[in-house]
């Protein structure tokens, strides 16, 4: 049998899982970066509404980009060296994790939340792309620091293999990874420029009407067809999703925007630019405007909608948001060049 | 159209205005942590309960599962369909993605979904279910009551 081992880690709760494991992982091998911080650095903030890529046949409409991206980037940015591997044979992949664990080193790993037995039922929809750390093991408990809760839980050996080889969108195949080389003083400012740059040169300029700051009047020009189209249940199921992928729990509010604006202030300080502190007031208030499309979303799927409040009223709202962000990230443009 | 024009209740995200919205959906286990300015305009992690919208919609989502759980429940009650295919439905999966998980295929699954062809599987079959469906045999077999 193996033994026992706790690896000292240093858990914060956040409120993105993969942002949060950056986050807390870093600090573990001395690197201090918020999780903001980490977020832009990573350039995480994206806007996509795909007709084309359906999830329980309903529309993929995301706030931020591809899973597993933003580590990528940021460690590419910071020069953060990363093993990264999957597995076929699930008792190879828990050996590999005891092995790791046995260095004394905390491991980061794709899950997915319908076996994840420690957290609330609501939550546990087969969502293949949750980041977690395990940090230990006490006989067949493995210690875990699940970046969205507020305190390090435990999960049987049985239900952890379970959830790190989760079948799905996509197939979880034990995925595993930890940094192998974290510099010292890196340049944060050179990265955060660097992120800074990414997020509104993609927001600003992708192409394809459906990315970027652009995708958000794409969407509304179809959610003002919805319930034509649709019928007015499924119309509402739809609806209904966007306020999910918007304002449900690793988003940190109003889809990333909020988190976004958080970074921008750090950034402000970190680069010396106090026009960054305006842009970060600025984002604050396109996360309100965010806020008040999920409220009013939200009391037309309870059925409590104000007289006004239409399919094509919503659609108007989303077409204000995209002309601000689409005006914000071209300024952000400008600033960080 | 100017952005300010439709803004009648703007929902500033301080750090007082984070809903506290408790609809039990983290069953007491934790607060999510939210992103929002302090008095001195510095954004900060506010913890939070909850917030209308999204309960709203949360709820909406378990509906459609609840609905398609008990259609499930009324035809293998009726016989037209087997108790894998209840079973199916409470784990939230398709037979595709059953499939995946027991190593057959999405065209068995469905067909194993046929009261018929169901009460014939062999010993072993019906432990890849069960193991893939978080059941024992007994219990895959059955209507829970």
């Amino acid at each position: 049998m193996t033994k026992d081992i706790t690896v000292p880690f240093d858990h914060q709760q956040s409120a993105h899982c993969e942002t949060g494991v950056i986050s807390n992982l870093m600090r573990f091998h001395g690197l201090r970066v918020s999780e903001p911080m980490a977020f832009g650095i990573g350039s995480g903030l994206f806007y996509s509404h795909m007709p084309f890529l359906k999830l329980n046949g309903i529309p993929v409409t995301t706030y931020r980009i591809l899973p597993g991206h933003i580590f990528k980037r940021f460690s590419r940015n910071i020069g953060v060296e990363m093993k990264r591997m999957s597995f076929r044979d699930q008792d190879e992949a828990m050996r590999e994790l005891d092995r790791v664990l046995d260095q004394g080193l905390p491991v980061g790993m794709l899950t997915s939340v319908f076996y994840l037995p420690y957290l609330p039922k609501a939550f546990r929809f087969h969502f293949n792309a949750h980041n977690i750390v395990v940090f230990g093991r006490k006989g067949d408990e493995y210690l875990v620091s699940d970046p969205v809760m507020d305190e390090t839980t435990t999960i049987h050996r049985t239900a952890l293999i379970r959830a790190r080889f989760a079948k799905g969108t996509p197939d979880t195949k034990g995925r595993m990874y930890y940094p192998t080389v974290v510099p010292t003083g890196p340049d944060l400012k050179k990265a955060a420029a660097k992120g800074l740059r990414r997020v509104a040169r993609d927001m600003a300029t992708t192409p394809l009407p459906m990315f970027g700051a652009k995708g958000i009047p794409y969407l509304a020009g179809r959610l003002r067809k919805y319930e034509t189209k649709l019928g007015n249940r499924r119309a509402l199921l739809f609806l209904g999703n966007l306020i999910r992928m918007q304002e449900e729990i690793g988003t940190g509010g109003a889809g990333f925007r909020f988190m976004y604006a958080a970074f921008l202030q750090e950034a402000a300080a970190l680069l010396e630019k106090p026009e960054l502190r305006e842009k970060a007031k600025e984002m604050t208030r396109i996360g309100d405007l965010w806020r008040e499309f999920a409220f009013e979303a939200g009391r037309m799927v309870k059925g409590r909608a104000e007289a006004g409040s239409t399919f094509a009223s919503m659609a108007d709202k989303l077409d204000v948001i995209g002309k601000a962000e689409q005006m914000f990230f071209k300024d952000l443009m400008r600033i960080s060049k | 159209m100017p952005v300010h024009t439709f803004v009648t209740q703007l929902l500033p995200m301080k750090k007082e205005d984070v809903p506290q919205d408790d609809a039990n959906i983290l069953e007491g286990k934790f607060k999510v942590v939210k992103y929002a300015v302090n008095e001195n305009g510095e954004y900060e992690k506010v913890p939070s309960v909850g917030w209308e919208p999204e309960n709203v919609a949360l709820e909406q989502a378990w509906d459609v599962v609840h609905e398609q759980v008990d259609e499930a429940r009324k035809k293998v009650k009726a016989g037209t369909l087997s108790t894998l295919a209840y079973h199916m439905e409470v784990n939230m999966m398709d037979a595709a993605l059953l499939g995946k998980h027991t190593g057959l295929s999405a065209r068995a699954v469905k067909k194993h979904l046929e009261p018929a062809e169901f009460t014939q599987l062999d010993a072993s079959t019906l432990q890849i279910y069960a193991d893939a469906l978080l059941l024992s045999v007994e219990e895959l077999k059955k209507l829970p009551v």
